[in-house]
């Protein structure tokens, strides 16, 4: 009965190309620019901040534009030559990387072991790690001021320490390492836990089955390490050292608050750590040039990105004959 | 139903995509339609106008005023530049402090000349000559009006002088600090005395107002730099320079961290003390020092001036009359006598110097001396302000300070000097 009722209604649902009625454009459409328009606010806004400003500096940069001016004048690249010959610049640059290379290369390595550490099994893991981390959450200028107070020439808990020691104060603010390693300092206490946490989520994600297999096989923890988790935290130091080379050519914060007269953006009596984000800084607010911080600000970049790509090149090298070696 | 509801979130997209394009627009203040004003003045640190706004309201029930205070100078400042470049952003009345005045007397331009647009029984004997005079460009055109001033005085340790063999009290200290020389030679004397201390705190503090007493500063009023023919600084350098050499300054950098801890320590025995510098003492040397600081109504070379600031009003303001009636409303001296009371601002008004509020004020961390009338005693040996050009600022803070600073960590004075001359070419370009 049920069957012989149902066949006729059967032939007669809109199973063949019949027009698409609104609510199935409107599906179709949804499936085929969705995704699109989901992800749309996220490139108004970089295009809006990132990629327009960073544009707009380029234009910027070949003008002999002074803040203000209603009529700046076109000067092609002369901003640039008259950087290229700029002593100020060069130290700037020295210095720059100089506090790059003190923080960023033991601030890996430190957070690699401390990741390896934390791994271990410890009582209260979820402790220690927060531990690692409390430096990141402290107020940059804060943290920037209490160094400078420890870093202090005359007054300082560093040469004090030093003195009751038996041994030479250090001129922190007139020597121009002593003040780098200053700042790498400040850079490293605020960043190494960051960087330890990221490569301990990396470690614990590496699959137990290859250890098992090493273990079977006999390798001790130290071959472990060496063989299997750095050659597999590839990735992960790939992205440390490449954010870590971002922040750390950027450095600003630090050396602006680690000046005697804090908040210059002078770097030291004779720039001894003025770094690139100060000169450019400083070029722009208060020299009001911002034709030449525009030119300091893409050299930059270009600094930036270079410096990343051959640290990514090296990282690759690094970690994939670690785990060639035999 | 399923269908549907694609189609809202695809609606959603869509407005969220616009809602992020349009959210850049916004609009600022003006006057709505009903005839009342809104007016806007932005200030930086303390001015102690908050119940003076309130009271210029209640007088001008029509106008409606927007304060905006921003904590610290420096980074008002550059926002000052900044939205000055732009073209719109400044409020109708705008504070400029002294220090940075030069900068935007380079500006000039984009201010209101008061003379025109401000009221015409607003004239120039209002204040001290020489305020008045700083508040005008190089055409003559009046960009500010004159609110709080900082004249110079000497604070002292009197333990430490004593200590060291020097007169102490308030009389006997002027002979020290009548001129340079004698306040260099002082200098040389304490050291002796107190077995190597140090006289002052900071050398660019002396040096800045050694300049400032010159006729012609690093700028003369063709805006040309005459740091290398101005025989008035090179002198101000080798003066200054030679007493580091003799062991006189306590090689601390002026308002840094260890030139705080430089007050509670007291390792140092006189510093330069504009009126507003009192309470910078006695929150820096701390109730544990109370008593041994002293301040007297002496200066080497006459008087001076540090600090201070003025109301201008930008051409951008939407009603520049009005808010040129608030500004010369505000700096009357009936009003910088109450900022004067609610903040400790110095008044630059003739008539409220001679005020008896202001006569009577005394200070207790300082033995109850009465301030009010020795700094507008001070007030009064200022004979002239110095033009300041453009980047004078600029070559004081990031060219002379470092440099002297580099000379307290080693570098010779020749070789320091050379830099200054130097960066200030690059300054002023």
């Amino acid at each position: 009965m049920t069957t012989l009722a149902e066949k006729p209604a059967r032939q007669d649902a809109p199973g063949g190309p019949a027009r698409p009625t609104l609510r199935q454009r409107l599906s179709r459409w949804d499936v085929k620019f969705s995704p699109y328009v989901y992800i749309a606010p996220f490139f108004v806004v970089f295009g809006l901040t990132g990629l327009f400003p960073l544009l707009y500096t380029a234009y910027v940069s070949l003008f002999d534009w002074e803040i203000g001016d209603d009529d700046p004048s076109f000067v092609g690249l002369e901003n640039f030559v008259t950087l290229f010959g700029d002593p100020q610049f060069w130290n700037a640059v020295v210095n720059t990387i100089s506090i790059f290379l003190l923080s960023s290369v033991p601030q890996v390595i430190i957070a690699v072991l401390l990741a390896a550490l934390l791994s271990l099994r410890l009582r209260f893991p979820a402790g220690w790690r927060v531990g690692v981390l409390l430096p990141y959450s402290a107020s940059l200028v804060a943290l920037g001021i209490i160094f400078a107070n420890l870093f202090g020439p005359r007054y300082g808990l560093i040469n004090a320490t030093l003195e009751t020691l038996g041994l030479d104060r250090v001129e922190w603010q007139a020597n121009r390492f002593a003040g780098h390693l200053a700042i790498a300092t400040m850079v490293n206490w605020r960043w190494t836990g960051y960087n330890a946490l990221i490569v301990l989520a990396a470690m614990q994600a590496l699959s137990r089955d290859v250890y098992e297999a090493a273990v079977v096989d006999g390798a001790g923890a130290v071959r472990r390490f060496f063989s299997i988790t750095l050659p597999m935290l590839r990735p992960t130091l790939i992205f440390v050292v490449i954010t870590s080379t971002i922040g750390g050519l950027q450095i600003f914060t630090e050396p602006k608050l680690f000046d005697a007269m804090p908040g210059s953006n002078n770097g030291g009596s004779q720039h001894q750590f003025q770094t690139l984000t100060l000169y450019l800084y400083k070029s722009a607010f208060e020299g009001f040039d911002l034709g030449y911080a525009s030119a300091i600000a893409w050299v930059l970049f270009l600094l930036i990105v270079l410096i990343a790509l051959a640290n990514f090149l090296i990282t690759r090298r690094i970690a994939a004959t670690t785990g060639l070696k035999r | 139903m399923r269908h549907l509801h694609k189609g809202v979130s695809f609606a959603i997209g869509l407005a969220v995509l616009g809602a992020s394009l349009t959210a850049c627009g916004g609009g600022s203040s003006g006057s709505s339609g009903d005839g009342r004003i809104e007016l806007s003045i932005g200030t930086f640190t303390e001015f102690g106008y908050e119940d003076l706004i309130t009271e210029y309201e209640r007088l001008h029930p029509n106008i409606t005023i927007t304060h905006h205070k921003t904590g610290e100078g420096g980074p008002y400042h550059q926002n000052l530049i900044t939205k000055l470049a732009a073209g719109n952003g400044l409020e109708d009345v705008v504070a400029v402090e002294e220090g940075h005045f030069s900068d935007i007397i380079d500006k000039s331009s984009k201010f209101n000349d008061l003379t025109e647009i401000g009221p015409a029984d607003v004239t120039a004997d209002r204040w001290l000559d020489w305020k008045y005079e700083a508040g005008r460009d190089s055409d003559g055109r009046l960009i500010g009006y004159g609110t709080d001033i900082g004249p110079l005085a000497m604070c002292y340790r009197r333990d430490l002088l004593e200590a060291a063999g020097l007169p102490s009290d308030p009389e006997g200290v002027k002979s020290l600090f009548a001129t340079w020389e004698s306040y260099f030679a002082a200098g040389d004397a304490y050291v002796a005395g107190s077995g190597g201390g140090a006289w002052f705190d900071a050398s660019s503090q002396l040096f800045n107002s050694m300049v400032n007493q010159l006729d012609i500063g690093y700028l003369d009023r063709d805006d040309n730099l005459t740091i290398e023919s101005n025989p008035g600084i090179k002198a101000a350098w080798d003066r200054i320079t030679g007493a580091i050499q003799r062991g006189q300054s306590a090689t601390l950098v002026a308002f840094g961290n260890e030139w705080k801890t430089g007050f509670q320590q007291g390792s140092f025995a006189t510093t330069v003390c504009p009126s507003w510098m009192l309470g910078v003492v006695e929150e820096n040397a701390g109730p544990a020092n109370a008593g041994k600081w002293a301040v007297t109504d002496a200066f080497p070379n006459g008087g001076g001036n540090w600090g201070g600031s003025y109301l201008t009003v930008p051409k951008q303001s939407a009603h520049p009359k009005e808010a040129a009636e608030f500004a010369a409303w505000l700096t009357a001296p009936e009003q910088q006598l109450k900022a004067f009371q609610a903040r400790g601002n110095f008044p630059s008004q003739q008539q409220a110097l001679t005020s008896p509020q202001l006569l009577e004020q005394t200070e207790p961390y300082f033995g109850d001396t009465k301030v009010g009338e020795l700094y507008a005693e001070q007030a009064r040996k200022v004979t002239r302000a110095q033009y300041k050009g453009p980047g004078d600022g600029q070559i004081q803070e990031n060219v002379t300070m470092p440099a002297l600073q580099s000379v307290e960590q080693g570098t010779s004075p020749g070789e320091a000097w050379q830099r200054v001359v130097d960066e200030a070419k690059r300054v002023v370009k």
